[in-house]
């Protein structure tokens, strides 16, 4: 696939502190890329090298094909951005809003003006686009950003915390129109603290940690990557002996808790075959069997703190 | 379309003045500063100086009120903007810094230029009378063009508070004011007064005005306006170099 970004050695210095060190990595075309870390981890400033609203101090990166600090103007014609606070011109309405944005990506004003519309009336905010944005609450304001940045069909957008402090209606509203954007082929990169929402959107995630990117990988791949052992939960319609269910093939332990055994295992699928054939053999059918793979916020959490332990 | 052509970036220019004539022509400070200021200068040196001509003080008035509105619009609109964080909606969209100061001195010159008009009209409803109108029109234009730079010049230090801006234009402005002739005609100056006196653009501008109202100049016409567009062509070509490099530190 071909890389829609390509950040390479990205860093950025401000006074004694690195807020971004030597980062590198590419998004591929069509994918939903999702860039977590706790505050202050440098993701903000990492999506502002990317998006040439501050140069980087050292590094590359290039955006569908140009260079952001050589050709800042190409790169920026073929993408949108989300940022983290709403900057929309609130002394202005929304159609203005909207206007500003097509001339400023070089619309011509029958297209700028079908795609406001359309926009608007995607996002609910139709009646409302001769309203002064002043008067719009942050869902409202949200989902005018969110259009503004859409507004020339961009290939690639960038978000950053798009959903931060939502109502669950326009929390709900966005990330359905990701996933549609994301369907009909827009790249999109977005930086998030929710790890349920970059979990469920998300085709691959990079974690950045002190300004430094730690891992880099589908959401299921890392949360298993950072268990080496692995835990199955199983439950049998019948007593078992602990002590034989520890002597079979690929079990290393097991635990009890309540009508459950918890057991951990260097190979899951070894582990489970051999539950399976050990309930066949001793007439115990399986109730329930569970493997507990750790959630995405474990994982963000094991490899965001690691340096600290 | 080529979003980087020269012709491209101008018309996202004027998107951007368009922008800023719809919010920051009625903004409070761009009034006080650009409008009544001037208009309460004029008023008290018109009250203590009843033996002046009025073609002096109307020409005077005249300079003033282009170098006021002029100066006002353009120094306040990036401390605004980095404030409102609508600064970095215009760093990530593609429009190059020297458009978006070219956007920005648009909207200053058009303000200059309407408020001047207006001023240039009622000393002509008092009874001056216009000699050289093509000279007048030149002189305004060129004019507006030096002091919008010189308000974007104003508005480099990368503060986001609009006030620090307007305290440091203030500060600029009105020693200006004092040595362009436009309070003291420039044959009454001394020495050290019209040695400064040259150094200041709004002191070309005024003896145009004078010269297009009364013939009557202390430089060659020629010269006044050689004078205006070298001093608008450095300050605008200095006022892009430096907002380009200054634009991050608002981010």
């Amino acid at each position: 696939m071909t890389a829609v970004i390509h950040a390479s050695d990205l860093t950025k210095v401000f006074g004694s502190s690195t807020a971004v060190d030597h980062v590198s990595f590419d998004v591929r075309k069509g994918e939903i890329f999702g860039f977590l870390g706790p505050n202050g981890a440098g993701k903000t400033t990492t999506t502002r090298m990317l998006t040439g609203v501050i140069p980087p101090d050292a590094g590359t990166a290039t955006i569908l094909g140009h260079d952001i600090r050589s050709e800042p103007v190409l790169a920026k014609q073929g993408f949108g951005v989300v940022p983290e606070t709403s900057n929309a011109y609130t002394d202005l309405t929304a159609w203005q809003n909207l206007m500003l944005m097509g001339e400023l990506y070089g619309l011509k004003r029958a297209r700028a003006e079908r795609r406001s519309s359309d926009l608007l009336g995607m996002v609910g905010l139709l009646e409302r686009k001769d309203q002064k944005v002043q008067a719009y609450s942050k869902g409202m304001k949200q989902r005018l950003i969110l259009s503004m940045a859409l507004i020339h069909e961009p290939e690639l957008l960038f978000l950053d915390e798009p959903t931060s402090g939502l109502d669950v209606q326009s929390t709900q509203m966005i990330l359905s129109l990701l996933r549609d954007l994301n369907r009909q082929g827009t790249t999109i990169f977005l930086t998030t603290h929710n790890m349920e929402e970059a979990n469920r959107l998300c085709h691959r995630v990079g974690i950045i940690r002190s300004g430094m990117l730690v891992a880099i990988d589908a959401p299921e791949k890392l949360k298993t990557a950072i268990d080496r052992v692995h835990r199955i939960e199983v439950s049998f319609d019948r007593e078992v002996s602990g002590d034989t269910l520890a002597g079979i093939a690929g079990v290393s332990g097991v635990n009890r808790t309540g009508d459950k055994w918890q057991i951990t295992a260097e190979n899951r699928d070894t582990a489970i075959r051999s539950l399976v054939a050990f309930g066949k053999q001793n007439g115990a059918a399986i109730v329930s069997l569970n493997t507990l793979a750790p959630s995405l916020d474990e994982a963000f959490l094991r490899l965001t703190q690691e340096e600290k332990s | 379309m080529n979003p980087t052509g020269f012709f491209e970036q101008v018309q996202r220019a004027w998107a951007i003045a368009k922008k800023d004539i719809r919010i920051y022509y009625f903004k409070g400070p761009v009034l006080i500063f650009g409008v009544f200021m001037p208009v309460f200068l004029f008023l008290a040196f018109f009250m203590g100086s009843r033996q002046l001509p009025l073609s002096f003080l109307i020409s005077g008035l005249i300079g003033m009120t282009l170098f006021f509105t002029a100066t006002a619009v353009s120094p306040a609109i990036f401390p605004w903007e980095g404030a409102a964080k609508t600064l970095e909606r215009l760093a990530s969209c593609p429009i190059t810094v020297e458009a978006i100061v070219m956007g920005d001195m648009i909207a200053s010159i058009l303000f200059g230029i309407g408020i001047t008009v207006v001023t240039v009209i009622i000393g002509m409803a008092l009874g001056l009378f216009l000699l050289h109108g093509i000279t007048l029109l030149s002189a305004i234009f060129l004019a507006a063009c030096c002091f919008s730079a010189i308000g974007m010049l104003l508005a480099v230090p990368p503060t986001n508070v609009p006030s620090n801006i307007m305290m440091l234009s203030s500060l600029i402005k009105f020693p200006l004011v004092f040595i362009s002739g436009i309070f003291v005609p420039l044959e009454q100056m001394p020495a050290w007064g019209l040695a400064l006196s040259v150094c200041s653009p709004l002191t070309y501008f005024t003896d145009l005005v004078r010269y297009s109202f009364t013939d009557a100049h202390y430089f060659p016409v020629w010269i006044d306006i050689a004078a205006l567009a070298v001093f608008t062509l450095v300050f605008t070509v200095g006022t892009m170099y430096l907002h380009k490099r200054t634009m991050p530190q608002r981010m």
